[in-house]
């Protein structure tokens, strides 16, 4: 059995970047995610690696950009209003189709919104941010191990598929302390012939680049990013399945929502309802399968989101409305309790459906 | 013997530029400079938007397209990415380097990131069909200020070589032109120099090179050269502003006055 060790859910994902080959780390100020800057800021001096305060966060996915381009491993973090300045940046790296590492431990919005716990990032996170067709692997992880082995993943798949990866965290997650494992088996970054990194005069020189002024030619880079999207989403996505195999009423939650959730799916099931619950590991891709398997047998969804309804259309989607899918929300930095949740349930319960 | 030819560094396409603009001669001096230094191998290259933005296309060696005024937040990262074995530079316009991206440009000099930046102020957006840039010079009539530049209405030029030369921060800064023989050459060995200081670990350097628009100014080549002497320079004061090596610390020309 590995050691364990007590930590909060940021300073988990900043382990776990360095024990997987980071050593770029980029970023500003925001909460509530300050405590993985403050790690870097501690430990890559200590093993030969960067941490670098930008002037903006900006700067901050463009000095990730310039890392990325030279084939290193190399992570930013940031919240919610941080996010949307980043998404410009994260736009070029699809454009570029450079490997990345990007945390969003959001908190409730728009605008400056509040510093507390939110989900309202879906949206942005799941339909890649900035413009242009493109899309972000999208982790969620739900407790503080998870954080560490989501980012390990995520650097993992960035890697794989030159794409940015991101870990869609909250507040809750990333303050809340818990036992960790770093008992991890890391894959190595694979050879990266493409990086800028000095022709070294034993090669045609490579360019780093998102703009294609022939149409065609955009339209064809374009189209095999999506090839690569479809392979993505039959092999990748994720999902963690509770209790749903009998399941009448199926609870879609992810993050710090499906911890919550997983409380009030218990109780149910003590009162005799046949409750159950899908979390979502993987927000893009969406475990659609997973969503479609259970279609049939469930008569009630009830997507729970720190946000006004936005899963919830994927899960909609994902089931191609065969099921009746109701959302039990709170948003602004408040949390739904275990028993609001639970309420939900019974009330869905009763309901019936289909 | 060979006394004249292309250098390495330049790949052999015809470039994009409208004739007259003087980018050609600051492409070419950039690629003397590496090929004279021996650095072609290790270089990369950021390219801008801008109307130099396919300079990627035109450098032998790595080059990386940055989105608009970024380039030296691209090229922090990727100098540091390995910061013993590269060379990095950037080569930005005024509206991608002065405009957009002074953030960028302002605090990679406060840091002294050791990167090489070559500043091509023609005092217009060229590739988008002739706005005012934030060096366009009061009065200047541009698609934006067709009234000419009203400082009331829209401010004051921004002079990047005397703002920088403020802070503690960078190495080298030099404001240079290309509009004569005699110019050309000096910008070349202030290029130089500004590669040179990175090889030798000094931090930022930024070459400010006025430069012509025929195209955008209305002119023809000859007279874009001759309002660079009669316009730009006035505005703009040729020389180094701040070389930190050589005791040089702010701006000679304010101290003149």
């Amino acid at each position: 059995m590995a050691e364990k060790v007590l930590m909060k859910g940021n300073e988990a994902i900043a382990e776990a970047a360095i024990q997987a080959g980071c050593r770029h780390y980029f970023g500003y100020p925001i909460t509530p995610q300050t405590e993985i800057a403050a790690y870097m800021a501690k430990r890559m001096p200590k093993i030969g690696g960067t941490f670098l305060q930008a002037e903006s966060e900006i700067a901050a996915i463009n000095m990730v950009y310039g890392v990325a381009s030279a084939g290193k491993r190399v992570m930013t973090s940031s919240s919610s209003p941080g996010i949307s300045l980043k998404s410009e940046g994260l736009s070029y790296l699809a454009g570029a189709d450079l490997p990345a590492l990007v945390v969003n431990a959001q908190r409730g919005g728009p605008g400056l919104g509040g510093i507390q716990p939110s989900q309202s990032d879906y949206f942005q996170a799941t339909r890649g941010g900035g413009h242009g067709d493109y899309h972000m692997i999208v982790l969620a992880p739900s407790s503080v191990q998870e954080m560490a082995q989501l980012t390990i993943r995520g650097f993992e798949l960035a890697d794989e598929y030159r794409m940015t990866a991101m870990i869609l965290a909250d507040g809750t997650i990333g303050q809340m302390m818990e036992p960790v494992s770093f008992d991890f088996e890391i894959k190595e970054a694979p050879a990266k012939p493409w990086a800028t990194t000095g022709t070294k005069m034993a090669r045609p020189h490579n360019v780093i680049n998102s703009l294609y002024l022939n149409a065609e030619l955009l339209e064809k880079t374009n189209i095999e990013r999506y090839q690569k999207y479809a392979l993505i989403e039959e092999k990748e996505a994720l999902a963690e399945e509770y209790m749903v195999e009998d399941a009448d009423i199926i609870i879609a939650a992810f993050g710090i929502a499906a911890r919550v959730s997983k409380n009030a799916v218990n109780e149910a099931r003590a009162s005799g309802i046949k409750a159950g619950l899908i979390r979502p590991i993987t927000l893009w891709p969406f475990p659609k399968a997973v969503f479609a398997k259970h279609a049939d047998h469930a008569k009630q969804i009830i997507s729970v989101e720190l946000s006004m309804g936005q899963m919830i259309e994927d899960v909609q989607l994902a089931t191609q409305c065969k099921v009746p899918v109701s959302l039990c929300y709170r948003v602004g930095g408040m949390i739904p309790t275990p028993d609001q949740v639970y309420q939900a349930i019974v009330e869905a319960n009763e309901k019936g459906g289909k | 013997m060979i006394v004249f030819e292309r250098p390495k560094s330049l790949i052999d396409v015809p470039l994009h530029y409208c004739p007259g603009c003087t980018h050609g001669i600051v492409h070419r001096l950039v690629a003397e400079a590496i090929d004279e230094l021996g650095i072609e191998g290790k270089t990369v290259g950021i390219a801008p938007v801008g109307c130099s933005v396919m300079a990627y296309d035109y450098f032998n060696c790595d080059m990386i397209e940055a989105a608009h005024g970024r380039a030296p937040a691209v090229a922090t990262g990727v100098k540091r990415s390995d910061p013993d074995n590269l060379i990095v530079f950037t080569y930005q316009g005024d509206g991608d380097l002065a405009s957009i991206g002074t953030a960028e440009t302002v605090h990679a000099a406060a840091r002294n990131e050791n990167i090489t930046v070559i500043f091509i102020n023609n005092a217009i957006y060229g590739m988008t069909g002739g706005q005012m840039a934030p060096t366009s010079l009061p009065g200047q009539v541009t698609q934006t200020s067709p009234y000419g530049r009203d400082v009331n209405l829209c401010g004051y030029p921004v002079k990047i070589c005397e703002m920088l030369s403020e802070l503690e921060g960078p190495e080298y800064l030099e404001r240079v032109t290309v509009n004569s023989v005699k110019n050309v050459r000096n910008a070349k060995r202030a290029i130089k120099k500004a590669f040179q200081n990175q090889i030798d670990g000094k931090g930022f350097s930024l070459i400010e090179v006025i430069s012509s628009c025929p195209t955008n100014w209305g002119m023809t080549p000859k007279e874009a050269l001759q309002w660079i002497d009669d316009k730009m320079i006035p505005y703009y004061p040729l020389g180094v502003y701040k070389d930190r090596s050589a005791g040089i610390l702010c701006n000679p020309n304010k101290e003149e006055k």
